[in-house]
């Protein structure tokens, strides 16, 4: 065997290996992810998953090193450059709803060997992710383009039928 | 013969004086030096990642129990508001304890927004100011004030670096000051971040303990090169806020301060105000013996005054 069969071997193996992981990581991917964290102002979200999916070049761009093909940023890539998938992927398995309750600051801070003392809730790193690739790609980046106010929103911002009376929209 | 010359009692009055003076001066030193509470709260504000969706208005808002606002909070024309010939941009008030503000700046090319509101300082200028004592600095790190003992003069509003303390000009019988007090009694005291910091979506409001805050503020500017300018605003700023800032063009761009020193306002006046107590209780005494001394030697005292002065001085030398 000469030493470019080897290299062509290789590469096919490698193919063949990529493929058959991407196919399976496709299968457990979901299609459709309802987003919902701000249920009580805002409709939830039903982000389209696969259609992302198509749209952009790796699962790393959301998704770090979790799954797919792992991360490329110079930062993650120290530790992060042999990382093994994880189990769980969903963005809300590392970032959290109560991320500034007393019981989450408390328990961040008595883990003292924590790296990631700075690692955003889940309402941030969904806002974070959309915002920023939307501002970049021209997507929708209005709140209301993505989730419908509720009767709840509309009071709350004394929007629309709460807005205050006599108040001419002028200067 | 008990005798005390009248030059013993000199010297003790004035070794008595530099004590006083001394003990004032080492007490006020020990108030200026105060670094704040070792577990109170605070904000870090990470102007790169506000939006200017003005959430944090609306939910202020309601938190508060304001009255309704002149446009809706979702009105962005608010924007362009200015004030005084075009220099001021909307400032907190009576009606709302924060306020957004747009800033198109030089360096950078998107518009940058700021959150206004009370810093909470940790040597608060408005709680130094206060003859009633109407605020306080709670152990969580609010800076609170008690509107039924405030008299309304105002005078912390002229104290205040930032010009927060709003006034209820609106009341005609009891005015009195209004102002952000970092949702405390509803919240803070319960272990539950403020109003504003909860429904921001993009946590540009990071709420955490002051000393955690200053560490992942220092480590965003650190890992993120280029991002931010180095520099976080409110760490050592007139002795350090509970509210602190990260910006990514220069702070005097976007409607801070950008020097307004290290040292607490407080640290002004300590040196005058720790001589007022030497003054009223120490000078009346000293210089009225001076002056029966000094108009006794003038020949005007008695004759018999003349006889005691005279054992005296024969006592004390014996």
């Amino acid at each position: 065997m000469s030493a470019k069969q080897i290299v062509t071997t290789l590469m096919t193996v490698f193919t063949l290996v990529i493929a058959v992981s991407l196919a399976q990581a496709f299968d457990s991917m979901p299609g459709q992810v309802t987003i919902d964290v701000m249920a009580e102002y805002f409709d939830g979200v039903e982000f389209d998953h696969e259609m992302h999916t198509e749209l952009g070049e790796d699962c790393s761009a959301c998704h770090h090193h979790a799954t797919g093909t792992g991360t490329t940023d110079e930062r993650c890539v120290r530790c992060h450059a042999d990382s093994d998938e994880v189990a769980e992927v969903g963005c809300s398995d590392c970032h959290y709803v109560d991320t500034f309750s007393a019981e989450h600051i408390n328990r961040e801070a008595a883990d003292v060997y924590q790296f990631h003392i700075d690692t955003p809730g889940l309402k941030a790193a969904y806002h974070w992710s959309c915002l920023g690739c939307h501002e970049q790609m021209d997507g929708p980046t209005g709140c209301q383009d993505c989730h419908s106010r509720t009767p709840e929103g509309d009071a709350f911002y004394h929007a629309d039928a709460h807005a205050s009376s006599g108040d001419g929209g002028g200067h | 013969m008990s005798g005390i010359s009248r030059r013993r009692f000199l010297a003790a009055s004035v070794a008595g004086c530099a004590a006083t003076t001394l003990a004032g001066s080492k007490k006020a030193m020990a108030a200026g030096s105060f670094s704040g509470y070792p577990d109170g709260m605070g904000v870090l504000v990470d102007l790169t990642r506000c939006i200017g969706c003005r959430s944090c208005e609306a939910a202020c808002n309601k938190e508060q129990n304001l009255p309704d606002p002149d446009k809706p909070f979702d009105d962005m024309s608010v924007f362009d508001e200015t004030f005084h010939g075009g220099k001021q941009k909307r400032r907190p008030d009576e009606k709302a304890y924060t306020v957004v503000n747009r800033y198109n700046t030089e360096s950078g090319s998107k518009p940058v927004y700021r959150k206004v509101q009370c810093n909470h300082c940790s040597e608060p200028a408005c709680l130094s100011s206060c003859f009633v004592n109407a605020y306080t600095k709670t152990p969580e790190g609010a800076v609170v004030y008690n509107s039924k003992v405030c008299v309304g003069c105002r005078n912390c509003m002229i104290a205040c670096p930032f010009n927060i303390p709003g006034y209820s000009y609106s009341s005609a019988f009891d005015p009195v000051i209004k102002k952000c007090i970092f949702c405390h009694e509803t919240r803070l005291k319960k272990g539950l971040p403020p109003a504003c910091v909860e429904i921001c979506p993009q946590e540009a409001l990071t709420f955490g303990k002051r000393k955690d805050l200053i560490k992942i503020g220092h480590q965003r500017i650190q890992t993120h090169p280029g991002r931010y300018v180095d520099h976080l605003y409110g760490e050592k700023e007139l002795g350090g806020t509970s509210w602190m800032y990260l910006s990514s063009v220069p702070f005097d761009e976007v409607g801070f301060d950008p020097n307004p020193g290290n040292e607490p306002i407080i640290n002004n006046v300590k040196d005058f105000l720790s001589t007022v107590p030497m003054v009223l209780a120490i000078w009346p005494a000293m210089f009225t013996g001076f002056h029966l001394l000094a108009k006794h030697k003038d020949g005007h005292g008695g004759h018999e005054h003349d006889v005691e002065e005279h054992h005296d001085e024969e006592g004390g030398a014996q």
